[in-house]
């Protein structure tokens, strides 16, 4: 990796470009109003919190985290099934890393291999083929996580599986859909947002057409954007700027990655091996149609819920827990029946607190520090 | 349910999290060996409470205490490390550096060390050869003896091969007390070098990245360059290496133990270009990443300049730096303003810093 390639980044976080920007997002906001804006995509969240971008932005705008954290929406449910594979004779479970340690019911996967499960984290479904290549003893499956950006390399990897006529591979699928999520977001009357900061690695895949009717139906502008700073200051302004002129479009911050039309030939390697499931369970959101994927027919062969006789575990996320209302920005975290009582970092129930930049999460750990004291004690 | 309000909410938080942590968990788990939360929770929850005395009570590296008219610290740590062998190093290497650093960030010299060896039945020993003439050479460098030791044949596949642990012994022979509780309002935070050379070399010799760099681990002793500091700067408060959760937990622990805010400046940092690019493909933050051979050190506000320039007078202090400063408020917190121009808060890990998904 050569100095050129940071370079390049660092243009993306250009202090005095990210002030220009800032002193013009500040020209847009009306004194007094709220501008709720969600970025969906958990990638943006780490960008917003590893930056500081919200000490760029006036008071009047509140970015709200929203539903587009992959370990951190999957069902507990799911987890516990997992860890019913791993814990099967001859099976090594593979994983990304960062679900390691999210919690089910029956513990987390860290938990699962200290009890003896052969657990290993991959970077890539790549790597689980690559072990099942080597391991031909071992029967190989992959936990499969993650929206369109990383369903396509589950479906390459079944497909690269079939071709090699490889028999120890298989694929716990558990790929989620963004769209259906948003359309169960969007069609709650008491929705908080304003606009919408779309997921900039999503839309490489699906494109932004996907997207038109939250501009066309739900009046809610939608910008695509880039995961540098100063990409999301880009899109806050354009959010702002459509809703200071009373316009609600789909707009495409993230130009120089994503293409309008999306990546074709990504869309039919999922076509080819996936289909939606009727519905799926989200953690803290509940059941939603059409918002996963699963293994065709076809590939039936790759597909762990078939080869595995899983038990399908239900965990009923306790009726108390708000996230939906979190999610909606109808709520503040604190004012979750079960924030800080039954639901801790260390005991989650929803998706908002599992991730340490989950809105319940932050709220616990820092709650006490007001954005005003940290800034002081940042000036000072 | 009664209505809560937003303080009563905060205040039963805070209620919470000053209760002595107890350990949920029924077995170790991976996160119990990274540094974090964690570790702490088993060492106060378990160790602390079964050992309790005043030598062990402030938990720093190592303890120190008198021997008729002498001060002598001891310390103890074992090395687990995979791959044996990587750039720059080995476990010998770093059996040797990390007990004599352990030792002289109390402002001790490193006098004796010794060494103890699990192996796997089926250990080459030309590889356990290539380990021990590391640490004959690292000893050297570092000027200490490994006066006794120990050695333990596990069947096959009770061990990873080669397992060491080393224990040290040092003299404090200067008048120093320092404490991860002594920082106080106006000092200074200083590294002695580029942070996470050591961690990022680790992961990328273990192959699963397919990326290739000429990278090598930091692993060094730092008795001269902590010498130097403590002649330079007399009223240094705190130094420690910023081995297992990097400078970060070591940050946050300075902040608990001294009732201060940590304010660090994220460019101020010294990263290789290196670590940062590999650290920005896995989204991991290098202030987690583990060193061998650096430390942070907490210096009395007046004495940051001639202690950087002390540093920088030796080869492995060349990058040393400011990198940031002690504030009263808010108390316990990590703050760092980014690069970018904003803030954000450095908490303490739960468990190892593990690569993200998105």
């Amino acid at each position: 990796m050569g100095p050129e390639g940071m370079r390049f980044v660092d243009e993306y976080r250009d202090r005095e470009k990210a002030q220009a920007l800032a002193a013009n997002i500040a020209t847009l906001v009306e004194p007094g109003r709220r501008y709720g804006l969600m970025e969906i995509c958990g990638g943006h969240t780490h960008t917003i919190y590893k930056h500081g971008i919200e000490d760029y932005l006036p008071e009047e705008v509140q970015l709200v985290h929203g539903p587009g954290c992959p370990v951190c929406v999957i069902p507990m449910g799911r987890i516990d099934d997992a860890i019913w594979i791993a814990e099967q004779d001859g099976v090594t479970m593979t994983s990304f890393g960062d679900l390691l340690r999210v919690p089910g019911a029956r513990g987390s996967f860290l938990d699962a291999k200290a009890r003896g499960a052969d657990i290993q984290m991959v970077y890539s479904p790549l790597d689980s083929l690559r072990i099942a290549r080597n391991n031909p003893h071992r029967r190989v499956v992959f936990m499969a996580i993650g929206f369109e950006t990383t369903t396509p390399s589950t479906a390459m990897t079944v497909l690269r599986a079939a071709a090699e006529g490889l028999e120890n591979f298989s694929v716990f699928c558990n790929h989620v859909t963004i769209i259906p999520a948003l359309q169960a977001l969007l069609a709650s009357p008491d929705l908080h947002i304003d606009g919408f900061i779309g997921p900039g690695h999503v839309s490489t895949v699906i494109g932004c057409e996907p997207y038109r009717f939250i501009a066309a139906e739900h009046g809610r502008p939608f910008v695509v954007a880039g995961f540098e700073p100063l990409d999301i200051l880009q899109a806050i302004q354009m959010l702002l700027l459509q809703l200071r002129e009373g316009r609600s479009e789909v707009e495409n911050q993230y130009t120089r990655v994503v293409p309008w039309e999306g990546n074709q030939k990504a869309l039919q390697a999922i076509d080819e091996v996936m289909e939606p499931r009727p519905t799926f369970e989200w953690r803290g959101l509940g059941w939603i149609p059409d918002s996963a994927m699963r293994i065709r027919e076809k590939y039936a062969r790759f597909d762990a819920e078939r080869i595995f006789d899983v038990p399908a575990t239900r965990v009923a996320d306790p009726p108390a827990c708000q996230c939906g209302e979190v999610l909606r920005g109808t709520i503040k975290p604190w004012e979750c029946k079960v924030f800080g009582t039954a639901c801790t970092p260390e005991t989650p129930i929803g998706t908002c607190m599992v991730s340490s930049e989950g809105a319940c999460a932050a709220y616990y750990n820092f709650g006490r520090f007001t954005r005003l004291r940290v800034r002081q004690a940042g000036s000072a | 349910m009664t209505q809560r309000t937003e303080q009563e909410v905060l205040e039963r938080i805070e209620r919470i999290r000053r209760r002595r942590p107890r350990i949920t968990d029924e077995r170790i788990t991976l996160s119990h060996g990274s540094g974090g939360r964690a570790t702490h929770t088993l060492i106060d929850a378990l160790f602390l409470e079964a050992f309790r005395n005043p030598f062990l009570e402030p938990l720093e590296d190592q303890a120190v205490f008198s021997v008729g008219a002498e001060r002598l610290a001891f310390t103890t740590d074992s090395y687990v490390v995979s791959p044996l062998f990587f750039p720059g190093g080995d476990i010998g290497d770093l059996a040797v550096n990390g007990t004599v650093n352990d030792l002289a960030v109390s402002g001790a010299r490193p006098l004796y060390l010794s060494a103890g060896f699990i192996l796997e039945e089926g250990f080459p020993i030309a590889d356990l050869r290539r380990i021990v003439a590391s640490m004959a050479k690292a000893a050297e460098r570092a000027g200490v003896q490994i006066v006794t030791g120990d050695t333990k044949v596990v069947q096959r596949g009770k061990a990873d091969g080669c397992f060491v642990n080393t224990a040290g012994i040092g003299v404090l022979e200067r008048p120093v007390r320092l404490s991860a509780a002594a920082a106080r309002p106006g000092d200074a935070v200083i590294v002695s070098g580029p942070v996470g050379d050591h961690g990022i070399t680790i992961m990328l010799a273990r192959g699963e990245l397919g990326i290739e760099s000429d990278l090598r681990s930091d692993t060094a002793p730092l008795t001269e360059l902590i010498c130097l500091l403590l002649d330079a700067a007399p009223r240094t408060r705190f130094i420690r290496d910023a081995t297992r959760g990097g400078v970060a937990t070591i940050c946050n622990e300075l902040a608990l133990a001294s009732g201060v805010a940590v304010v660090l400046d994220e460019q101020a940092i010294p990263v290789r270009p290196e670590v940062r690019g590999a650290s920005e493909i896995l989204g991991i933050d290098p202030l987690y990443v583990a060193c061998e051979g650096r430390f942070v050190a907490v210096v009395a506000g007046d004495e940051a300049t001639v202690a950087v320039g002390a540093l920088r007078s030796h080869p492995e202090g060349a990058s040393a730096a400011v990198i940031g400063r002690i504030a009263d408020d808010p108390p316990g917190l990590v703050l760092v303003t980014t690069g970018f121009g904003g803030m954000r808060i450095i908490d303490m890990l739960v468990g190892d810093p593990l690569p993200r998904i998105c």
